[in-house]
């Protein structure tokens, strides 16, 4: 490895938490609720504090309990942002960096980010930035069949058999029948979608969320079907719309 | 061995007929179609590659007559000539023993290799008769192949089992490991019982045919004349009055490029795939 590859960029979606006074009990109720909805997505999740709002967060001892409240939920505090010199100046002392505050971001009511940002950890920018990292698929993918699509997008134009499995850092797209398993997001990415011309998956998954055929609505059965996580819920959506409708339900 | 430099070169075709699933009929249609292939005047081998559960000398007919077999002749025990089974009723055909005492890993693959290579000189069709499963003796007898028969019984387990060994062909395949044309797929239907189709008991033909997207060489009606024939060693493509018989003859035909009507098949009213996806799903 040359001194020029040792250290390389890359871009990572990190789950935000706000803060207002890190003492407040609520905190804790309100990150052990949203822990509850889907444990996996905040094992050692890396989160950044958004100090927006706190005028604690001032003291060393705050941080401590602060991180140690984060901890018994699985969240490993990484940074901060929108903090003040003084509340900076005491996450820096306890080894957190300083994050520019996203414009806007923060502000958004639900923050949604990411499960096993580790993962994306491995999958350094400039891979991305270049060629297309689309996978096309043209043949049958019969059972017991897997394809990966890594760090792109998976499409496939043939059938799709149950017993097989797709799965893409990205979004899926199947132009046939899609009869077999669909991983879309492998790596956390929650904007992920699949997509298929004909829905008859055994098992659909974005960023970890998944439901099987059992609990897909039969009016979606054979039918173009897009499926996408909104406010955190996976939701399957006829044909293709942009799936506002269904957010705002 | 038979027949020494009648031809030059023999454009030989290496098809097995495979399934995945058991029971489905893989070794009545590899009877049925050597007979078939030979009563049509290509010279052919039907090879039985289910070591240790050997029963295409008893479809055959030729069970009291096997001396020598495949294991045999792949241990360098005895040669070809010796092991192959000339039929008494039919001119071309030949059956390939295997061994009963055996069990698959006895297939070996430079074994088997030289032995399809000594084959391929002197066969137009060269059958192998997979057994079920997925493990070695299917793999070793779908190697080779250029040509597969999916043997596929109109269900759900049967029709994904098929898949199943479909993408295994794509994939495991001699032509898939050197990069050659890819494995010619035809799809063999075979019980097929239009009645309980209309029933609703089994998938239709278009249910499989979106299932398993490989075209259709035939449909093989499920017929009580095929059990007969088994048992009496007599490959049922022989007995005109079997509507089986009559099927499978349709089939080959097809298979050397023929232009035949489907037939032993309602015209369906009804489309069953709701039904069938949620079976499969719970």
């Amino acid at each position: 490895m040359g001194a020029a590859n040792r250290v390389q960029g890359g871009i990572f979606t990190l789950m935000v938490v706000k803060i207002g006074d890190p003492y407040d009990p609520d905190l804790e109720r309100e990150l052990a609720e949203q822990v509850a909805l889907s444990p996996g997505f905040f094992a050692d999740a890396p989160v950044v504090l958004d100090l927006k709002d706190s005028l604690g967060c001032t003291s060393v001892a705050d941080y401590t309990a602060l991180r140690q409240l984060l901890r018994r939920h699985g969240m490993i505090p990484v940074g901060v942002q929108n903090a003040s010199a003084l509340q900076l100046r005491a996450a820096k002392s306890v080894d957190l960096s300083a994050f520019s505050g996203a414009a806007g971001g923060a502000r958004r009511p639900i923050e949604r980010a990411p499960a096993a940002p580790e993962r994306a950890a491995d999958r350094p920018a400039a891979e991305r930035s270049s060629e297309s990292r689309t996978r096309l698929v043209t043949q049958p993918v019969r059972s017991g069949t897997q394809i990966y699509a890594k760090g792109g997008d998976l499409v496939v134009v043939a059938p799709v058999s149950a017993g097989a499995e797709l799965i893409a850092d990205g979004h899926i797209h199947v132009y046939g029948a899609l009869r077999g398993r669909a991983i879309a997001g492998a790596a956390g990415d929650i904007t992920a979608r699949i997509f298929a011309h004909r829905f008859e998956a055994e098992l659909v998954s974005v960023a970890g969320r998944y439901i099987v055929s059992d609990a897909i609505p039969p009016e979606h059965r054979s039918q173009p079907a897009q499926v996408a996580l909104i406010d955190d819920r996976l939701c399957i959506l006829p044909g293709w719309g942009n799936g506002r409708g269904a957010a705002e339900g | 061995m038979v027949h020494k430099g009648k031809k030059e070169k023999i454009l030989s075709k290496v098809i097995v007929v495979t399934s995945g699933k058991g029971g489905v009929g893989k070794t009545t249609t590899s009877a049925a179609f050597a007979a078939g292939l030979a009563l049509r005047g290509h010279k052919t081998v039907v090879i039985d590659f289910d070591v240790g559960l050997r029963n295409l000398d008893l479809v055959m007919g030729c069970e009291r007559r096997v001396v020598f077999d495949f294991i045999n002749v792949i241990n360098g025990d005895a040669n070809l000539s010796q092991a192959l089974i000339r039929d008494k009723r039919i001119e071309n055909l030949y059956i390939f023993p295997t061994s009963q005492t055996r069990d698959k890993d006895a297939l070996k693959r430079e074994g088997v290799e030289k032995v399809m290579d000594q084959l391929r000189k002197d066969f137009e069709f060269i059958i192998c008769d997979s057994p079920a499963g997925i493990e070695h003796g299917a793999m070793t007898a779908l190697y080779h192949a250029d040509s597969a028969i999916i043997v596929t019984n109109p269900e759900v387990s049967s029709v994904r089992d098929s898949d199943r060994i479909i993408g295994i062909l794509a994939a495991k395949s001699r032509r898939a490991e050197k990069r050659e044309k890819p494995v010619e797929e035809h799809l063999l239907l075979t019980r097929y019982s239009p009645e309980r189709v209309r029933r609703g008991e089994m998938l239709s033909v278009d249910d499989v045919k979106d299932i398993l997207s490989v075209p259709l060489l035939g449909i093989i009606p499920e017929s009580e004349t095929v059990l007969k024939a088994s048992n009496t060693g007599v490959p049922v493509i022989l007995d005109p009055q079997s509507p089986a018989g009559r099927a499978y003859d349709d089939a080959v035909a097809r298979f050397l490029g023929e232009q035949r009507e489907m037939r032993f098949m309602l015209p369906e009213r009804k489309r069953l795939f709701g039904g069938l996806f949620g079976r499969a799903a719970s």
